[in-house]
C-alpha cells in the first residue's frame, strides 16, 4: 500500500469541500497530480494543492491507497466521500460529511467530526476517536436511505439524530447521546454505552437499539415486553426489552408483527 | 432578423410529408420561408444530418404550485446535481423536478421548443405564470384543471352546457389558460370527503353528479366554444389493476361528437399518460398489459388522441391533481406524500417514486407504454410523453426513441429485468417487431401533438408560414447505427432555432430566447347568471378575492393570444 501525506498549510477563507480527499479520486496519481484536484471554496474552485502540501503518492488502485490527512481540519467537508477502499487517517478535528456515502474502505479520525459523518453510508469502516457531531449514519435531507451497511464506531459523544432512515449496518457510541436516535429507521443496529436522552426509535419501524446506561424518557410509542438476556460482541448483561414503534405501520414474517427493538441495561 | 439557411439536411416533416430527402430550410423574421425568400442568409451546413421542427410537449408537469412542492420535499433530488453558471446559462439545478431554468434548457437540448403544463390550478395560475416566465426559450401555455370544480359540477349536473361554457371562458381569461384539463373527474372533490370516484358512473359526494356526467359535459362545452384544443383527459382509477375497463368506458363518452374548432384538430378528447390507464388483473400480483384493448379501441375511433406516459425505469416524483391517488402511492411505496386541497377547485398530491427494473409491476409498465406506441396504426394522433415527471423525467425522451426505432435495444432492456420471463408473459410486446422510422417520430412528437394542440398553424412542421422552431441532430439516418447513437444524437441537438433566434449552437447554449406564453381568450355572450355565480362563490367561499385571482400584466411579459369567438 502507498500513503499519501496531506499537511494543510492554508486556512481556507470560508470553508473546503474536498470531496477529492478519497483513495478513489487519488488512485493511480503522483503527488503533482494530486495538487491538482479540483476543491471548492463557495463557488470558486481551487487546487487542493492550493490548501495542502501533499507528498508520496498513491497506488495504483483505491485499495492499495491510504492517505494521512494532517493538521487543523476543522473547516474541511467531505473527506473520504464516496471512497470505495483503501484507507484514509485523519489526525485532527473535520468538518462535515467525513465518510458520506462511503462504500468501502476505512477511516479513521484521531479527533472529533462534525455533522453528517457516513451519511448514506454503505459500507467500509468509520471509526472516530473522538466525539460525532449530529446527524451520524443518518439519510441526507429529505433522504430516505440512511445509513445502509458498514459499521460507525465513535469512541467519545455522539449529537442527535443519528441513524435517522438507518436501514442497515451498525453504529456504535462509546459515550453519550443527545436526542432523536434512529428516527424513521427499517434496520440496522445502534449501540450506545453511555447515556440516551429521549425520543430513541420514534417511527421507528425495524431495527435494535441497545442502551448501556440511562434513558432520560422513552418514546410513548414503546411498549415494555420482557427482560432478557444479551451477550453479544463483549456487550453482556440482562437488558428490557420494549418494542415500538407502535404507531407506524410493520410487516409480518411467519404471521408475527416485527417490531422495532429497544434495549436498556439494568444489569451488567 | 438574421435569416438562415439550413443546407443539405435530412428533413423529416409530416406536414410537407418529406421522409429524409435532402431538403433546404429557409428562416427569415421568425417564419420558415422559401428558399427563394433569402437575400444573405447565414448557411448552417446540415449535410449528414437529421433536421426536424422544434418538438411538442403536449403534456408535462414543469410549472406550478404542485412542481415547486416536489422541489421543495425533495432536497435529495437536487444532491450534486448542480451546474454553476456558465456563458449565457443561468445555474441549473434537480434532476426529476428540475429549477425552471434547467426545464427550458434540457428541452432545447432535445430539439424541443414548446411545451404544455398539464395541470394548473386556477387559484395558484399566478405562481403558475411565474415559473412560466422564468423558463427560458420555450413557448408555452397551461390548463387550467375542471374535473372536479364545483361551479363546473353544479352547471353540469343540470346539464347547462351554455353556462359551463361561459364560466370556461370567464376562467381561460381569468387565468390566462390554454386548454380544459380534467384530471379524475369527480374523484379528487370526493377525496376532500376521504373518498374516491373509481369508475364513470360513481357517484361524487355532496354533487349529486358521476364522473361520466363531468366528462362528456366538459366535451360538449369546449366545442360549444370550439376552443383549439379538445377536452384533456386523465381518468379515473389511474395506476390501478383492471383499469383498463375504466378507461374505455371513458373514451366511448366521446362517441358522436364531432369536433367544432377552426383549429384543425379532428378530435374531442385527448386522454393522456394512457400507459398508466391500460392495466388488467385484479392485483399487482396478476397485473397484466390491456395495451392491445386499449389501441384497438383508438386506432378505430379517430375522435381521439393520445399520449403515452412512458415508464423510463427512474427514481423521479409523482405529482397530479389525483389526490386519492398518491395516496394510494404512499401507502405502496412508504415514501414521503404532500397532499393539497386547493378550495372549490381542485387538489394535489406529491409523492417520490422508484421504478425499478428488478421490480416486475414497473417493468410492465415499461412495455406497456411501448406497447400504446408501437401499436398504434396512426402516429399523427399517439404522442410520446413521460408525464413528466410522473413516469420519469422528461430528460428520457431519447431514450425512448432509441426504445421505439430498435427492437435490439428493447431486448436489451428485457434482458436487464430480474423477472423477464413473467413480464414478458404479462405484456404483448416481446411480439412486436416494428421499429418507429424517423418520420413517424416526427409525427408523434413535432406534428401530432402540434395538431392535436389546434396550434398546427404554428409549430409541428417545416412548411413556409410556420413558427421557425427548428432542430438539427447529429445523426445520418442512411448509415449503420447502434442504438445508443439514437440517444446521444437526440439527447443534444447540434442546433436549435426557436422562432428564427438561434439558441443552440454546435450543443452551446447561445441565447436565452424570447419565450411567449400561449393563451386563449374564447369570447361568449354575455352570462350574467354566471357572472352572478362567480361573484357571489368567492364571496362567500373563496380565501381571495376576485381582485387577487385575475393573472395579468407581469405575470405574461410575452403573451400569445389565441382568439376565438363563441358569441354566434
Amino acid at each position: 500500500m502507498e500513503t499519501v501525506t496531506l499537511t494543510i498549510k492554508n486556512q481556507p477563507e470560508l470553508y473546503l469541500e474536498a470531496d477529492t480527499i478519497a483513495p478513489d479520486a487519488f488512485a493511480g496519481k503522483k503527488a503533482e497530480e494530486i495538487a491538482d484536484l479540483p476543491v471548492y471554496v463557495g463557488r470558486e474552485q481551487h487546487r487542493l494543492g492550493d490548501f495542502f502540501e501533499v507528498s508520496g503518492k498513491a497506488g495504483a488502485t483505491p485499495e492499495e491507497t491510504k492517505i494521512v490527512v494532517g493538521g487543523d481540519l476543522s473547516r474541511v467537508k467531505y473527506i473520504g466521500m464516496k471512497m470505495t477502499g483503501g484507507e484514509v487517517v485523519v489526525n485532527g478535528n473535520a468538518d462535515m460529511y467525513v465518510g458520506a456515502w462511503m462504500q468501502g474502505g476505512k477511516i479513521t479520525v484521531n479527533g472529533n467530526v462534525d455533522a453528517f459523518a457516513g451519511t448514506g453510508m454503505k459500507g467500509g469502516e468509520l471509526v472516530i476517536n473522538g466525539n460525532a457531531g449530529n446527524y451520524l449514519g443518518a439519510a441526507y435531507r429529505g433522504d430516505w436511505r440512511g445509513m445502509q451497511g458498514g459499521k460507525i464506531t465513535v469512541i467519545g459523544n455522539a449529537g442527535s439524530d443519528i441513524g435517522t432512515f438507518m436501514n442497515g449496518g451498525e453504529i456504535v457510541i462509546g459515550g453519550d447521546v443527545d436526542v432523536h436516535v434512529a428516527t424513521h429507521a427499517e434496520g440496522g443496529k445502534i449501540v450506545i454505552k453511555g447515556n440516551a436522552k429521549s425520543r430513541l426509535g420514534g417511527q421507528m419501524v425495524e431495527g435494535e437499539i441497545y442502551v448501556l446506561g440511562s434513558i432520560d424518557l422513552m418514546m410513548p410509542g414503546f411498549v415494555y415486553r420482557e427482560d432478557v438476556d444479551v451477550d453479544m460482541d463483549g456487550i453482556k448483561g440482562r437488558f428490557a426489552l420494549y418494542e415500538g414503534d407502535l404507531g407506524e405501520r410493520h410487516r409480518k414474517r411467519k404471521g408475527q408483527t416485527i417490531y422495532a427493538k429497544l434495549y436498556q441495561r439494568i444489569e451488567a | 432578423m438574421a435569416e438562415y439557411l439550413i443546407k443539405n439536411g435530412f428533413v423529416f416533416d409530416p406536414v410537407l410529408g418529406i421522409k429524409g430527402d435532402r431538403v433546404d430550410v429557409a428562416i427569415k423574421d421568425g417564419k420558415i420561408v422559401e428558399t427563394t425568400a433569402l437575400s444573405s442568409p447565414k448557411v448552417i451546413d446540415a449535410a449528414g444530418k437529421t433536421v426536424m421542427a422544434g418538438g411538442v410537449d403536449i403534456h408535462a408537469h414543469v410549472a406550478g404550485p404542485k412542481v415547486n412542492i416536489g422541489r421543495n420535499f425533495r432536497p435529495e433530488d437536487k444532491l450534486f446535481g448542480y451546474k454553476a453558471r456558465s456563458g449565457i446559462e443561468r445555474m441549473q439545478g434537480g434532476f426529476s423536478v428540475p429549477t425552471t431554468i434547467r426545464t427550458g434548457y434540457n428541452y432545447a437540448r432535445m430539439g424541443y421548443t414548446t411545451v404544455m403544463e398539464a395541470a394548473m390550478p386556477p387559484l395558484y395560475a399566478r405562481h403558475t405564470h411565474e415559473e412560466m416566465r422564468d423558463t427560458p426559450i420555450l413557448d408555452q401555455g397551461a390548463y387550467p384543471v375542471f374535473g372536479n370544480n364545483w361551479f363546473v359540477l353544479e352547471y353540469l349536473k343540470n346539464h347547462e352546457i351554455e353556462n359551463a361554457a361561459a364560466y370556461i371562458a370567464w376562467l381561460l381569461r381569468a387565468t390566462k389558460g390554454y386548454a380544459v384539463k380534467v384530471v379524475n373527474p369527480g374523484g379528487t372533490e370526493a377525496w376532500a370527503w376521504g373518498l374516491n370516484c373509481e369508475n364513470v358512473h360513481d357517484p361524487v359526494p355532496y354533487f349529486d353528479i358521476t364522473p361520466a356526467q363531468i366528462i362528456k359535459g366538459l366535451i360538449e362545452a369546449n366545442e360549444y366554444l370550439g376552443l383549439p384544443h379538445s377536452m384533456h383527459m386523465h381518468a379515473n382509477n389511474l395506476g390501478n389493476p383492471g383499469n383498463y375497463t375504466t378507461t374505455l368506458d371513458s373514451f366511448k363518452l366521446s362517441e358522436g361528437i364531432k369536433p367544432n374548432s377552426k383549429f384543425g384538430r379532428d378530435q374531442v378528447m385527448h386522454h393522456t399518460h394512457v400507459q398508466f390507464h391500460s392495466y388488467g388483473g385484479d392485483s399487482w400480483a396478476n397485473v397484466e398489459s390491456k395495451a392491445k384493448e386499449i389501441m384497438d379501441y383508438v386506432n378505430s375511433h379517430d375522435n381521439l388522441t393520445i399520449d403515452m406516459g412512458q415508464v423510463t425505469l427512474d427514481e423521479t416524483t409523482t405529482m397530479t391533481a389525483d389526490g386519492p391517488f398518491e395516496h394510494h402511492l404512499t401507502e405502496l411505496n412508504h415514501l414521503k406524500w404532500a397532499n393539497a386541497d386547493v378550495e372549490l377547485e381542485t387538489g394535489s398530491g406529491v409523492v417520490p417514486y422508484v421504478y425499478s427494473p428488478s421490480i416486475k409491476v414497473c417493468a410492465i409498465q415499461w412495455a406497456i407504454g411501448l406497447e400504446l406506441a408501437l401499436l398504434a396504426k396512426d402516429p399523427m394522433r399517439v404522442f410520446m410523453t413521460t408525464d413528466h415527471p410522473n413516469a420519469g423525467p422528461f430528460i428520457r425522451y431519447p431514450r425512448i426513441m432509441k426504445w421505439l426505432m430498435s427492437e435490439e435495444a428493447r431486448k436489451q432492456q428485457f434482458d436487464a429485468f430480474k423477472h423477464k420471463d413473467k413480464v414478458i408473459d404479462a405484456t404483448n410486446l416481446a411480439n412486436i417487431d416494428r421499429e418507429l422510422d424517423l418520420y413517424e417520430i416526427a409525427q408523434m412528437t413535432r406534428a401530432g401533438p402540434a395538431k392535436s394542440l389546434g396550434l398546427a398553424h404554428m409549430y409541428g412542421g417545416l412548411a413556409p408560414g410556420l413558427e421557425a422552431d427548428v432542430a438539427v441532430f447529429n445523426f445520418n439516418p442512411n448509415e449503420p447505427y447502434a442504438p445508443d447513437d439514437i440517444e446521444k444524437a437526440f439527447g443534444s441537438a447540434e442546433h436549435l432555432f426557436k422562432a428564427g433566434v438561434q439558441v443552440i449552437q454546435d450543443r452551446e447554449i447561445v441565447s436565452n430566447g424570447n419565450k411567449r406564453t400561449l393563451w386563449v381568450n374564447a369570447k361568449v355572450n354575455e352570462n350574467p347568471q354566471v357572472m352572478r355565480d362567480v361573484k357571489e362563490k368567492f364571496l362567500r367561499y373563496y380565501t381571495v378575492t376576485l381582485n387577487n385571482y385575475e393573472v395579468t400584466g407581469h405575470y405574461l411579459p410575452n403573451p400569445y393570444v389565441i382568439e376565438v369567438d363563441a358569441t354566434e
